[in-house]
């Protein structure tokens, strides 16, 4: 049962690939946003040297750390919570519940694709960086990256879902979710550096979780000298974020068109 | 057997009442038409077979299980085909069938599925390309991909042009040649007639009427009509039938007699009955009478 309830997991992210392929718009912000994104900060910035964490990086590091965010995030939230909207307004999420496929296979099937895609993105981005700016590749933090990709993937697709209870169709969608997470890329140090940053919104920069995320993916790409590339305290608070997320998702989340 | 059991079913929105107190039950084989106006609680009454909506009051039984908890067991035995398309655009009309059919465990093979409601030369078109008509046939696969012994329809014709409608009544007599007991809803009157063995007719949340629809025409209490054409300076017919303009109508409970009594009068008095017709109440007629009773009783209220 279990076995033949994963083989549908399985099928539903390969499914969900599918669509996720022959859909222009969200293969296009998903994928090639981020490599656009990539060249024209590095051409923005110049590749001045930089420290992060007491080590001198290029600043190409900085700004692949930074992408590699935006990728995640934007396959595992923004375009999780869109085209999961759009599958509950058009009543195929309702159609799916009509059927005797355990529920949960059908999100996780989407949320393994989401996951799958951001790791693609990150490849692909670290490869760019490595190849075109001499950005720094991890090697001896990589089970560190690897976590911390993997908990940034879960919390975020958690928030995706969370966030389609607040979303009231499918129209809206893009707005409202792009809106809830775009400023915080330029105000919480993941873009643009920031250097001298007021007091609150360094407090709200450490709050919500695009900055938590985009540093402990710094300490695992750049650690501090002796460090397993671990950052517990920001990987805490993104722990919470995920936790939060999934409890909203759990008891808002519906399958039926938003009345 | 039975395989659907409704007894005293009630629900209201936001306490506005849908449904009250609607019983039926249909049995194995059979095909059941739910016939009312808009809001006459169809749907509703369908979407809490189908285990979408919570019902406030009542007793539901399909195959033995309460809709409302969900089971899979439950889910295995029914399809359902909802009033609204939802489909994935991006998904081709095969992929689609094979997708939602993944759950059971028998599934009709994706190619017999779309064969039977005419679409296999569109296996490969992403659904986003198909017409209205195609996407509602598609529907109808879906709703058999797990191959059900229990089919829901809710309005599955509405919209479709006359030849579309003929295609899909094709197919639904086909299902229900197999064997598939089928539970309907519309509110063509044709329809009904046309698919159903026996039709449940809701107004305001109530069963109205219900019977086959043969039987449901025969209840009513006139239920043939003669009329005829007589010259300006004829007598007055028998039968006290009225008329305005030369045209005369008649209500008769027994057609042969009556005809006999006018047909007499006639050529006794050397008249002729030009166009004379004999109309027998069609279900429509039921119906109509039956939702304008329900909507005098409103306007009394």
């Amino acid at each position: 049962m279990i076995a033949a309830d994963l083989r549908l997991v399985m099928s539903f992210a390969g499914y969900a690939n599918r669509t996720f392929w022959r859909n222009p718009a969200a293969a296009f912000f998903t994928l090639f946003l981020p490599v656009f994104f990539l060249v024209l900060f590095s051409a923005l910035f110049g590749n001045e040297p930089l420290t992060i964490n007491g080590n001198q990086v290029s600043s190409a590091t900085f700004t692949m750390v930074g992408i590699i965010t935006f990728s995640v995030v934007s396959a595992c939230y923004t375009n999780l919570a869109i085209s999961v909207t759009t599958a509950r307004e058009t009543g195929f999420l309702k159609r799916v519940r009509g059927t005797p496929i355990p529920r949960w296979t059908f999100l996780s099937g989407r949320i393994l694709q989401s996951v799958l895609v951001s790791l693609l993105l990150v490849v692909v981005c670290l490869g760019f960086g490595a190849v075109f700016y001499h950005a720094r590749v991890p090697t001896s933090t990589l089970p560190a990256l690897i976590i911390t990709l993997i908990m940034g993937a879960a919390a975020f697709a958690a928030l995706g879902l969370a966030m389609t209870a607040l979303v009231p169709n499918s129209d809206a969608a893009p707005a409202i979710v792009n809106f809830s997470i775009f400023p915080f890329y330029f105000v919480s140090n993941v873009f643009i550096p920031i250097s001298n940053p007021p007091q609150w919104l360094n407090v709200l920069t450490h709050i919500f979780p695009i900055g938590p995320f985009n540093e402990a993916l710094k300490t695992a790409v750049v650690p501090p000298l002796g460090s397993t590339g671990f950052n517990g305290g920001d990987l805490l608070v993104l722990a919470v974020w995920g936790i939060g997320g999934a409890l909203v998702a759990f008891r808002y989340f519906s399958w039926e068109p938003h009345p | 057997m039975t395989a659907i059991h409704v007894r005293d079913l009630h629900k209201a929105y936001r306490g506005v009442p849908a449904v009250q107190g609607i019983s039926f039950s249909v049995e194995e084989g059979e095909v059941l038409a739910l016939l009312g106006p808009n809001g006459a609680g169809k749907t509703t009454t369908v979407e809490i077979l189908e285990g979408f909506r919570a019902r406030d009051s009542g007793l539901v039984e399909v195959f033995g299980f309460d809709p409302g908890k969900g089971e899979r067991q439950y889910r295995e035995r029914v399809g359902i085909v909802l009033q609204d398309t939802a489909v994935d655009k991006f998904l081709t009309v095969g992929e689609t069938v094979e997708l939602l059919g993944q759950g059971y465990p028998s599934p009709l093979p994706v190619g017999e599925a779309l064969t039977f409601v005419g679409l296999s030369e569109q296996r490969n078109t992403r659904v986003g390309k198909l017409s209205g008509g195609q996407r509602r046939r598609l529907d109808m696969a879906v709703g058999l991909a797990g191959d059900p012994a229990l089919l829901f329809l809710d309005e599955p014709t509405t919209g479709f042009d006359p030849s579309a409608r003929a295609e899909a009544w094709t197919t639904i007599q086909g299902l229900a040649a197999r064997g598939t007991t089928i539970l309907l809803t519309t509110h063509y009157m044709e329809e009904a007639e046309r698919l159903a063995n026996r039709v449940v007719i809701l107004t305001d949340g109530r069963v109205a009427a219900e019977g086959a629809p043969a039987e449901l025409r025969s209840r009513r209490q006139t239920m043939t009509t003669v009329t005829f054409k007589l010259a300006a300076d004829s007598p007055a017919p028998p039968l006290g039938a009225r008329g305005t303009g030369g045209v005369f109508e008649v209500r008769v409970d027994d057609p042969t007699a009556a005809l006999h009594t006018l047909t007499s009068w006639a050529v006794a008095a050397g008249l002729r009955l030009d166009d004379l017709e004999v109309t027998r109440a069609s279900l429509e007629d039921v119906y109509l009478e039956l939702t304008r009773a329900a909507e005098q009783e409103d306007a009394t209220r």
